[in-house]
């Protein structure tokens, strides 16, 4: 829907250097921060942005009031002291750094993960993936005026949390994924307890489809708005549910296997029109991918068998020289780390790779050109941005 | 990954080759091969994806290693271009036209680790630090610690006490009985 059909010739005109010539004291333009506090975004970010109008002429993203230097901190610290650093960079799905900053180290270090632990592994990541669509559902809905979604979304994330906390001890941060494996087996009872979680999502997020999908506010504002073009995909670094929305099949669980999802029967969610609406449905649909794939992974989960390798002494343990990449599908798109060892007992080099880093900078930055004023909270969060993995 | 470095290495003067995975690699190389080498590899290898652009400092040797790391959905592999530059000054050309991406990453590694890529959009516009007189703070010689004692003061910590010793001395009632 168009809000407003603005006059161009009011448009700034382009300097030599390619930046925008804006004169604030020509009347024409004004300056309006959105955010850092903002509730449409999880974390602090602000947009600078300047409008003509009602219209988005420019925006620039300002990030840093979240930054920790986890990165540096690292540096200082022995490999086993990172863990509880590092689950830190993303707080609504932590579980994906613990696994990549743990895979990293196993490749460097030559240790061989037991097969049980895989599983269990995955099973945590797909929990956290549940959890992160859950709080983007709420946001994304809540930005468009509909906060009863946030609240339906939020309990049940409460309730995976319920089995987050049973399996790991903790409810948001868990540091269960640890170099050689995970902390323990499953509880007794987990799996059934854990039906009875699935299907009081399956039936929140049928009353969230019914309510946020099907509602008429919600399609008018989100149907053909905030559109990434196809052709941005690769220049831009779009990954996840961004690029999946656009028909880029691109899912790291199916093109570079990890873990036991070569086991697992599915195939990634993909949507067509790649505006806000499409991006919301596919991380929807991903949720009930998600629950099939906890599902599955139940049935087929060996139930004995070591869920920790023998590690040496983690007080003094030293990783021979070398570097490493790991990645994996997290639910806003690749998410990676960089490692580089020295054959001490500290990290070298430790670089976070998340995929807010493209999606929130230059892609958002491109995309909120021309939007309208009123779509602009609606359109940060339908990229599913985490300001912390920015900014690490 | 090695037929990719044989066809490679026909074409530009490269330097060593790791195999760390059946779909990762590494290849050190010289700066000024840096550009045509990711031409080559985005436009006639299918590594269309700047998948991380960052520095690692290899302060003894006086050198900063740049790594590109780019992905080719394709074939689902990966490959890291390393590429060591002198440390004082550190500077390396710019590839924001290839990627509109690494412009952000140059921002923060011109912040993060002082070095310059001319001509990169917002290059001295700050990214994360707001202010910042230090020297470029990941970089080895930056030491947190002094840094962290000389910018913040001291906060006393939390008082621990012993359950037992401390329930002993309390009063079981409001008399003090």
């Amino acid at each position: 829907m168009a809000l407003l059909t603005p006059d161009r010739s009011q448009y700034p005109a382009l300097k030599p250097d390619g930046t925008l010539d804006i004169d604030l004291s020509s009347g024409k333009y004004l300056k309006l921060w959105q955010g850092p506090q903002h509730p449409g975004i999880t974390g602090n970010m602000s947009v600078e942005l300047t409008v003509c109008g009602d219209e988005v002429v420019e925006g620039k993203t300002h990030v840093g009031y979240l930054h920790r230097g986890f990165e540096k901190l690292m540096e200082r610290r022995t490999f086993i002291q990172c863990f509880p650093i590092v689950c830190r960079i993303c707080v609504p799905e932590p579980d994906f750094n613990e696994y990549c900053f743990a895979a990293a180290i196993e490749e460097l270090a030559g240790l061989e993960v037991p097969e049980r632990a895989h599983w269990i592994r995955t099973l945590i990541l797909e929990m956290g993936r549940i959890n992160s669509y859950l709080m983007y559902l709420g946001g994304q809905a809540g930005s468009l005026g509909l906060g009863v979604i946030g609240q339906w979304a939020t309990y049940a994330r409460d309730v995976m949390l319920d089995r987050f906390e049973e399996l790991t001890g903790g409810r948001i941060y868990h540091m269960f994924i640890l170099p050689g494996g995970v902390r323990d087996g499953l509880p007794e009872g987990f799996a059934s307890r854990m039906e009875a979680t699935l299907r009081e999502l399956e039936t929140v997020m049928a009353d969230i489809y019914d309510t946020m999908f099907c509602n008429a506010v919600f399609k008018r504002r989100t149907v053909g708005n905030g559109v990434i073009d196809r052709a941005w995909i690769d220049p831009y670094g779009v990954t996840g549910p961004n690029a999946r929305a656009a028909g880029v099949a691109k899912d790291l669980r199916k093109d570079k296997p990890y873990l036991v999802y070569p086991q697992l029967d599915f195939e990634p969610i993909i949507g067509t029109d790649s505006d806000m609406y499409t991006r919301a449905d596919v991380r929807r649909r991903d949720v009930l991918l998600s629950i099939d794939l906890i599902r599955q992974l139940f049935a087929k989960m060996p139930t004995q068998g070591a869920v920790m390798a023998e590690i040496p002494n983690v007080l003094h343990w030293t990783i021979p020289p070398g570097e490493t990449y790991i990645c994996g599908e997290c639910s806003r798109g690749e998410y990676g780390y960089y490692l580089v060892t020295d054959g001490s007992g500290y990290p070298r080099r430790v670089n976070v790779r998340g995929p807010s880093y493209t999606h929130a900078m230059a892609l958002l930055e491109r995309m909120i050109v021309n939007a309208n004023i009123a779509d602009v909270a609606a359109l940060m969060v339908s990229l599913h941005t985490y300001p912390p993995e920015i900014e690490r | 990954m090695r037929d990719l470095y044989d066809r490679l290495s026909a074409l530009f003067p490269l330097g060593t080759f790791t195999e760390q995975r059946p779909d990762l690699a590494f290849i050190s190389l010289e700066p000024a091969q840096l550009r045509s080498v990711l031409l080559h590899l985005r436009d006639r290898e299918g590594f269309t994806h700047l998948v991380l652009l960052t520095a690692v400092d290899w302060l003894e040797d006086g050198q900063f290693q740049l790594t590109y790391l780019l992905a080719n959905r394709a074939r689902a592999c990966d490959l890291g271009l390393r590429v060591r530059i002198d440390r004082d000054p550190a500077s390396m050309d710019s590839i924001h036209d290839l990627w509109p991406t690494a412009a952000t990453y140059q921002r923060e590694l011109r912040e993060m680790f002082g070095i310059d890529f001319p001509d990169s959009p917002r290059l001295q516009d700050d990214f994360i630090l707001e202010g910042w007189q230090e020297i470029p703070p990941y970089r080895r010689d930056f030491d947190t610690l002094r840094y962290a004692r000389e910018t913040f003061n001291e906060r006393p910590g939390r008082v621990s006490l012993d359950p037992a010793t401390h329930m002993r001395d309390q009063p079981l009632t409001p008399s003090g009985r």
